[in-house]
């Protein structure tokens, strides 16, 4: 019997109570949010439990959205659990003045690029990685370029000379 | 160095000189097949241990994702594993219509699924035969490139490209596989002439081979548990006897409706991974088959249909462009990026040739994605190099390289 996401939110919410909100369910994956200092408590309550045995972290990226102050970072985990074929999507929120969420690498070898590659792309510093450094651009980069205020160039600026480029 | 492993080399008393060898294998390496720099810890030629360095063809396809119309990111996606764009395509079309909610005709979904079981093959067949390639065997190689060469030319039948191929639109394709198409497609499917001799041929040359047994059993082997750990997909994780593919899992574009198995290997290592490809393959023609069959079945007016009724999204034909104001707002908006796109968030995943290519795009309502992630099957896989050469030779650690099916362009996005 396949796993229903309705199970599924009444196990974490048996466990985790109130702490887990905005339970949603877009497109088919059950998808909620957590406070950012219970994410490997989560991650591994899903992992060890029989009846869940989430054991697959299929993606881990972040998203920036600015004028959420306070939480302004949002780092989205994506498990699958290969047996029942259920994927679920959570998310913790934190602050990019101090963007400090715990390293899932000790639960997932897996996760270690990709908190590599959140942290090159957004400074999201996983607390307890084994080397977080840039994965994709040069070390020497000291911004992290998916953040929102860096837009990409605007394809109407006039101050430019294109004469070389043809445009 | 304290390292046990160098303990048996004596150096005199006192001396300062390090005990391995430091190698820079990349990034730009005959045996690499891609811009891959590793810097390999040597004593003599066993490995001990490995750093990998990736990112030298980044090229920031998520930032330029955010300003960009949905048709427009397309052929981004060409660029990502380049040994089979029209998955990456079609797999970002799945996504856009699962955001958009627009439902395909089942001729769609057959047709796109003859042409990502021609792109599967056709990146399982490079990656096999560049196996091949390194353990000293070319001529493998040559014989399955001209089969290469006739996909191609289908691609371009159907959309004009043929490498970064930009196949088919949100909705469907361009345009209906034309007569000549057909016609390739059957050569290419031909039992005597066409690839599945050619393949037989290929498998004669391999499969059996003791020189080529001898290098590729027991070379880079993982097992299931770590595989999953790592986050291994596709042909990898199967060699390792995991049966997940997402074609069966989730299926899209009607897999549901093709019967085929899914191989799999015992030990995950370069052999196996090299036989659950070869039977990809063979699984990959029967589906093909069984697509053209079914797309024959169609009588009437459905014979024709190429793609879904989808007018915010699918350009209209030239002609009622010209002729009717509709079509000419819907062409103008599309044009010029100016449809607006349902707030949401979703996850889709089609099966790569390598893994599970995944994509995730959140929609705030405007024109372009707010945020959209690849997930490359080879950036997560990739991690493992290093623990699957330790203790190796360098020439093993050039064809776990190869049999991995990494693509440069898939790892650094």
């Amino acid at each position: 019997m396949a796993l229903a996401n309705d199970t599924i939110k009444t196990r974490l919410t048996q466990k985790f109570g109130e702490a887990l909100s905005q339970w949603e369910e877009p497109y088919g994956m059950l998808t909620f949010t957590a406070p950012k200092d219970l994410n490997l408590k989560i991650l591994q309550f899903l992992f060890d439990e029989e009846e869940l045995r989430f054991r697959f972290l299929t993606d881990l990226q972040a998203v920036h959205y600015p004028n959420d102050k306070g939480r302004e970072l949002a780092v989205v985990y994506h498990l699958h659990n290969l047996v029942d074929n259920v994927r679920i999507r959570f998310k913790v929120f934190a602050d990019i003045e101090k963007p400090d969420v715990f390293s899932a690498t000790a639960l997932y070898q897996s996760a270690n690029w990709m908190e590599r590659e959140t942290f090159d792309f957004f400074g999201v510093n996983f607390i307890g990685h084994p080397n977080l450094i840039r994965v994709l651009n040069v070390e020497e980069m000291d911004y992290f370029p998916m953040r929102k205020q860096y837009p990409l160039e605007d394809q109407s600026r006039v101050d430019k000379d294109d004469d070389m480029f043809g445009r | 160095m304290t390292d046990k492993t160098t303990d048996h080399i004596a150096l005199p008393e006192g001396s300062i000189e390090k005990k391995t060898n430091t190698l820079n294998l990349g990034p730009t390496h005959p045996a690499t097949h891609g811009v891959f720099q590793n810097v390999l810890e040597m004593d003599g030629e066993r490995i001990i241990s490995a750093t990998s360095t990736v990112g030298y063809i980044h090229r920031a396809f998520e930032k330029i994702a955010e300003r960009r119309p949905l048709y427009q990111i397309q052929p981004l996606t060409d660029r990502l594993n380049y040994c089979s764009s029209p998955l990456n395509n079609i797999g970002w079309q799945l996504t856009c219509e699962k955001l958009l909610g627009i439902k395909t005709p089942k001729r769609v979904d057959y047709l796109r699924v003859i042409i990502m079981e021609l792109a599967r093959i056709s990146d399982h067949l490079i990656c096999n035969s560049i196996v091949g390639v390194d353990s000293g065997a070319y001529t493998g190689f040559l014989y399955v490139m001209q089969y290469r060469e006739m996909i191609y030319e289908i691609y371009e039948e159907v959309c004009g490209a043929r490498l970064t191929t930009n196949i088919g639109r949100i909705g469907g394709f361009e345009r209906n596989f034309t007569p000549k198409a057909w016609k390739r497609l059957e050569d290419f499917l031909d039992e005597k002439t066409g690839y599945p001799a050619q393949l037989r041929e290929f498998e004669n040359l391999f499969t059996r081979n003791r020189i080529f047994m001898d290098r590729t059993i027991g070379c880079g082997p993982i097992s299931a548990e770590r595989a999953l750990n790592y986050g291994f997909t596709g042909p990898n994780l199967r060699a390792a006897g995991v049966d997940y593919d997402v074609r069966v899992h989730t299926p899209y574009s009607s897999y549901q409706d093709f019967d085929f198995t899914i191989p799999v290997g015992t030990t995950g290592d370069c052999y196996d991974r090299f036989l659950v490809r070869n039977q990809e393959m063979w699984q990959s023609l029967h589906i093909l088959k069984q697509a053209y069959k079914k797309i024959q079945e169609f009588k009437g007016a459905e014979a024709e249909v190429y793609h879904a009724d989808s007018p915010e999204f699918y350009l209209p034909d030239k002609k009622d462009v010209y002729t009717k104001m509709e079509a000419l707002i819907y062409h103008f908006k599309i044009i010029m990026g100016e449809t607006e796109m349902p707030k949401g968030e979703v996850y889709n995943s089609i099966e790569g040739a390598n893994g599970e290519l995944g994509y995730y795009l959140i929609s705030d309502g405007g024109r372009t994605p707010y945020r959209l992630h690849f997930r490359r099957p080879c950036f997560i896989y990739y991690q493992a190099y290093p623990e699957l050469i330790k203790g190796g030779m360098l020439s093993d650690a050039v064809i776990t390289m190869s049999s991995l099916n990494l693509i440069a362009g898939e790892l650094d996005a």
